[in-house]
């Protein structure tokens, strides 16, 4: 069959790429650290048969600076989830109302930020507040404070850049999903006497709630193992589960360990990832695919 | 109150943007402080050739991984839409998401570890095993544009109407005339778009190329991070701003092209 030939090298490619990894990775997890490169003994071996342990993800349970440093980062992506949604809501209400012409410069307004890198950008807020930075420099012109503030190396500061890399994530499938609403209905209510306002709140608002649901768990699902923002802005010590796990990988060089932490991770994000792959496929079974014909049928000419 | 918001929303998103490109030009030892206009920094850019070498590698990286994850998206995009059941489609599909929602750590850490063990057996059976640096970090972010490139792939031929392609086999077109007459033409702006995505992608990622990396791979990202870890230079104002220059040209081109042949949506 000629369609295997299209569907085997992405196969083949997907389980070398990513199901190997994610096995090894669950294997690395049970096994046993030890002196040498790579610094571990594998769980299982040819010679050796299973010398697995449950000695790794017993210690995230019962030592504390794991287990806090899980559930901190599901905070800290919790709360940068919830900020971008806020701010994400009206910028796709506007986007969503905007003419085609200005939606498209709006759209690209919106997803240009991204091509200036990750990287800079975070620089930029390190830039500007520093001790002698940009802000301080304005709040001590206006007189909020006489000496500079310490901006940098904070939670506010690990919020503000985890919020300005995540927000375009939150933006666009609020405005795909209020582009795509049916505005009849809104019309239908403000007819029968709604203000705005309650046809915002029955109407637009519920309408929303797969888009904003998608927005939510695009910010949180990646935001949760956030290493880079949390490492440049905030504050030295904070604890999250990206930076332990970088910790134990690249310093203490403990690759059980970190693998634990990576299936601990994993195993938090199960639920969020599946509900956000069901939102996924709702909205695409939705969308404007026709049903798949039977290879038997004529094509129809009613188009 | 909607505009309010929009506008809000787009000064937060471009402020500290507009604040970076602006003191690219500034002449000051310390960034985001006036100096007066200069292009020192962008010179200084160019003589920098640790920055120069690790540029030019994650732009050959990026070039490599966003063609390989468009010939490997565009068939699993291909393959979600069109092909038929199969046995392991279910698995197939979830393999195929997974990159999408994995963070990260977990990315790279699972495909350095996988490397590990591929290099364990080379050297076992061959006695000698490559080191890891470009290769790997090619073949790690292939994998991660490939999911990116099979969702655009995949949603651009669920929009299309597969009567096409079926009116064209009825005509008697073999397979791989149907396909090269008209599902690649269908498929070609989402490729176009797959391959600026991935390649977005490659040139962007710190965290999984230094997981998979070895000593000698240093790629942009990497240099830039280790720099603001120690302290922000003037010399990273001037490449973000040489990167949104090239950036939105490229768009610009792009948008034009595309502009120029717009396919007709059933």
């Amino acid at each position: 069959m000629r369609r295997a030939l299209v569907l085997l090298p992405p196969f083949l490619w997907l389980l070398l790429l990513v199901a190997a990894p994610v096995v090894i990775l669950l294997g690395i997890a049970v096994s046993e650290g030890a002196p040498g490169v790579p610094p571990f003994t594998p769980a299982i071996s040819l010679q050796d048969g299973w010398r697995g342990t449950a000695q790794n993800l017993l210690t995230l349970a019962q030592d504390g600076y794991y287990a806090a440093a899980l559930l901190r980062s599901v905070l800290v992506a919790g709360v940068t989830a919830t900020l971008c949604l806020l701010l994400a809501y009206p910028m796709a209400l506007g986007i969503a109302a905007a003419g085609e012409r200005w939606r498209v410069l709006l759209l690209a307004l919106v997803l240009l930020p991204f091509c200036t890198g990750f990287l800079p950008r975070l620089g930029a807020w390190i830039g500007l507040l520093r001790d002698g930075g940009w802000v301080n420099g304005v709040l001590i012109a206006l007189g909020v404070t006489t000496e500079p503030l310490p901006l940098l190396y904070s939670d506010g500061a690990m919020y503000l850049g985890m919020v300005h890399a995540y927000l375009p994530f939150a933006v666009l499938p609020l405005a795909a999903t209020l582009l795509r609403r049916d505005m009849s209905v809104e019309e239908a209510a403000a007819d029968l006497g709604a203000s705005p306002w309650v046809v915002f709140r029955s109407v637009t608002l519920p309408l929303s709630l797969p888009g904003a649901a998608a927005a939510f768990l695009l910010v949180f699902i990646p935001a949760a193992g956030e290493f880079v923002i949390p490492e440049l802005l905030g504050p030295p010590e904070a604890l999250l589960v990206g930076r332990a796990l970088w910790g134990e990988f690249f310093q203490n060089r403990d690759w059980p360990l970190a693998a634990a932490l990576a299936v601990a991770l994993l195993a938090l994000l199960i639920v969020p990832i599946r509900v956000f792959q069901g939102l996924d496929e709702g909205g695409s079974r939705r969308g404007a695919s026709p049903p798949a014909r039977g290879p038997g049928e004529r094509p129809g000419m009613s188009k | 109150m909607r505009r309010v918001g929009l506008v809000l929303g787009l000064g937060f998103l471009w402020l500290p943007i507009l604040l970076l490109i602006g003191y690219a030009f500034s002449a000051d030892r310390i960034p985001f402080q006036w100096g007066g206009f200069s292009l020192r920094w962008f010179a200084a850019l160019a003589a920098n050739a640790r920055m120069l070498d690790a540029a030019w590698l994650s732009l050959r990286i990026a070039a490599g991984a966003a063609t390989l994850a468009v010939l490997l998206g565009g068939m699993t995009g291909w393959v979600l839409a069109r092909h038929g059941p199969f046995r392991g489609r279910a698995l197939f599909g979830l393999l195929a998401g997974a990159p999408l929602v994995l963070p990260e750590v977990v990315t790279g850490l699972s495909l350095l570890l996988l490397f590990v063990v591929l290099q364990g057996a080379a050297e076992a059976a061959l006695g000698w095993s490559p080191d890891r640096g470009a290769l790997t970090i090619l073949l790690a972010h292939a994998t991660v544009g490939l999911a990116y490139v099979a969702v655009v792939v995949q949603a651009r031929l669920a929009g299309m109407d597969a009567a096409l392609e079926e009116a064209a086999a009825d005509l008697g077109a073999p397979p791989f005339t149907v396909f090269r007459t008209v599902t690649l033409p269908l498929m070609a702006p989402a490729l176009g778009a797959g391959w600026l995505l991935a390649f977005t992608l490659s040139l962007d990622d710190v965290v999984v190329a230094s997981f998979v990396s070895g000593p000698a791979g240093t790629t942009l990202p990497m240099l830039v991070f280790s720099q603001l870890r120690i302290g922000l230079t003037p010399e990273i104002n001037a490449l973000a701003t040489m990167l949104l220059a090239v950036t939105a040209l490229a768009l610009l081109g792009a948008g034009l092209l595309l502009r120029g042949r717009n396919t007709p949506r059933s």
